[in-house]
């Protein structure tokens, strides 16, 4: 990717901050912390790498992506948004009654979003199923998954990885958003994660691990992942959960599910000016 | 027509026959192929007949995203892991995202003869039947299983079907005329209606001999699809019999028993007397010896057939 191509994904990551603050803010609570984490790596895949058409977005061996951390759900329709599945004043119905978009994905209301999640672990197994179903149909689909680090101690996670490995799914390639924290604490508190990318390699994953605030890092990760036969590929991008607003980034473990005032949002918004 | 022939033979063959005719079937097995009788499939259907190992949680998901693909799966375990195990999954992940998978729960109730209480699941409907929009089914033979699962693929949603693989008595010829969710009327009496599901069909028939050679003439209904409750078959045969008597192979609490009771309660009351597993977990016991252990007996439903009509009168 050269310098303008990896400045103006720069600059879409920001913009996509601005909308997600403005979307939680003007509802005055949410996932605020690990909307604002994976961002950088939702724009790569939707605005460079996936083959999607927004105007179409049940197109046939299209690309696929299951957010299995389904309460960052947030993060995902303001890119949505942006790219036109759905008008941009859709992101104030954010969570109000008989909204679209609710807290936690969900395939049957909103455009675009290709699996519903929520319960954490659930996700990357139905992406090991889009996968498994793209083999059989032999349409060259690529699906991606992002999971959390927190989500990352259910169990199903790992049931999931192994049968990726055991399939042989390399068109298969999931994120985790390693942004070290959860809802009681920082993850080496609550339940150590050890050594994350031994654990993915051990599972037979083609595994890299990335700065998940670097454009160009995450993009690199994810032409090599495509280029990877016979393997499924974890990407792990470490990030600073509430990444992009000093104030939020400074909550720590407090910024998972918080609310956020009028003076704060405006502060958020001019700090991302 | 499947006088000895297991069950669970023809539930695989009726899947190679459908599999062989629609491309958007698939099989996953978790490490029970061989005990659900699937296994041969995987010699025709390499691609869409596979083990995903003992990982029943993420059996679930794999078939939730390939139905989100089109495809339309069929996953199976025994009973207890195949609901109690995957509540979850079953919930979230296949029924509130509506997708099309097909959920096998073989060896129901006492059924699980000599796995024992682990394995001998006596809650599976009752932990299915509160979540919104599944359909569950219980054949009482290996035809209503196979005219079933026709059905079954043709009907896009979520489906749980409860499988007794082994041989089953001959309830049925092949021209039964069978819909998925319309009880079948098996016998028409007009003292007591027995409603009955899966293995307790038979039994109740047996029942009904015993009540009529003492002029009692009982109404058997086979209540294959207990979600969602054929109402108005039961409303119609209650509202002629004034008494009824539940059958199921189930705990009483949160089955047939249950359904039938909150439809009853609201539309027509009468007096209901269940034969079923008095809310305690299974054992290791062949099936005769724990369905008399248990009072699940056609002399039992006799029983509880004449208390209901003397309450009612």
């Amino acid at each position: 990717m050269n310098e303008n191509e990896i400045k103006q994904l720069e600059l879409k990551s920001k913009h996509v901050r601005r909308l997600i603050i403005d979307e939680i803010g003007k509802l005055g609570v949410g996932h605020i912390g690990g909307c604002l984490s994976p961002v950088e790596a939702l724009v790569v895949l939707y605005y460079k790498v996936m083959n999607i058409d927004p105007k179409n977005p049940d197109m046939e061996g299209r690309d696929r992506f299951v957010l299995s951390k389904g309460h960052a759900g947030p993060a995902l329709y303001a890119v949505l948004a942006d790219k036109g599945y759905f008008d941009i004043s859709m992101l104030d119905t954010l969570n109000r009654p008989e909204t679209n978009l609710p807290s936690h994905c969900d395939m049957l209301k909103t455009r675009g979003i290709d699996m519903t999640t929520g319960s954490l672990g659930q996700g990357i197994s139905c992406a090991v199923g889009m996968a498994k179903a793209s083999k059989i149909l032999k349409d060259n689909a690529y699906i991606y998954c992002m999971i959390g680090d927190g989500e990352s101690q259910e169990g199903q996670v790992w049931e999931a990885a192994m049968a990726a490995a055991h399939f042989k799914l390399d068109n298969l390639i999931a994120f985790t958003d390693y942004n070290k924290l959860q809802i009681d604490g920082t993850v080496d508190e609550v339940m150590s994660l050890l050594n994350v990318e031994e654990k993915w390699k051990a599972f037979g994953w083609n595994v890299y691990s990335v700065d998940g605030h670097d454009i160009n890092e995450i993009y690199n990760a994810l032409l090599k992942s495509k280029e990877t036969k016979g393997k499924p590929s974890m990407i792990i991008l470490n990030t600073i959960k509430g990444k992009g607003v000093s104030f939020i980034e400074n909550m720590g473990a407090g910024n998972h599910n918080t609310k956020i005032s009028n003076e704060q949002r405006i502060a958020a918004l001019k700090e991302l000016e | 027509m499947y006088e000895n022939v297991e069950v669970r033979q023809v539930f695989c063959n009726t899947l190679d026959k459908m599999m062989s005719e629609n491309p958007k079937i698939v099989v996953l097995d978790a490490d029970l192929a061989k005990a659900n009788g699937t296994l041969s499939l995987r010699n025709k259907y390499a691609d869409r007949a596979f083990d995903m190992g003992v990982a029943e949680q993420n059996m679930a998901g794999v078939a939730a995203g390939m139905a989100a693909y089109g495809f339309i799966p069929f996953i199976g375990s025994f009973t207890a892991f195949a609901a109690r195990r995957i509540c979850d999954q079953i919930a979230i992940s296949i029924t509130y995202a509506k997708r099309n998978v097909k959920i096998i729960g073989s060896d129901p109730g006492v059924s699980a003869e000599l796995n024992g209480g682990t394995h001998m699941s006596m809650e599976d409907i009752g932990v299915l039947r509160s979540i919104p929009g599944i359909v569950i089914f219980e054949a009482a033979d290996a035809v209503e299983l196979e005219k079933a699962l026709y059905q079954i693929v043709s009907y896009d949603g979520p489906v749980y079907i409860r499988l007794f693989r082994k041989v089953a008595p001959v309830i049925y010829n092949e021209n039964y005329d069978f819909n998925l969710f319309k009880a079948d009327v098996l016998k028409e009496g007009k003292d007591v209606t027995l409603l009955a599901s899966g293995i307790m069909v038979n039994e109740a028939l047996k029942a009904c001999e015993i009540l009529k050679e003492e002029g009692i003439m009982a109404e058997v209904i086979n209540v294959h699809t207990i979600k969602p409750l054929d109402k108005e078959t039961i409303l119609n045969s209650v509202r002629k019999t004034g008494a009824v008597v539940t059958c199921e192979n189930h705990n009483v609490i949160g089955g047939l028993k249950s359904a039938v009771a909150e439809l009853l309660i609201e539309e027509c009351p009468v007096y209901l007397k269940s034969v079923g597993v008095l809310d305690h977990f299974g054992e290791v016991a062949p099936m005769d010896y724990l369905m008399k252990k248990y009072n699940m007996t056609p002399e039992n439903i006799v029983s509880a057939a004449k208390e209901a009509i003397k309450k009612g009168r």
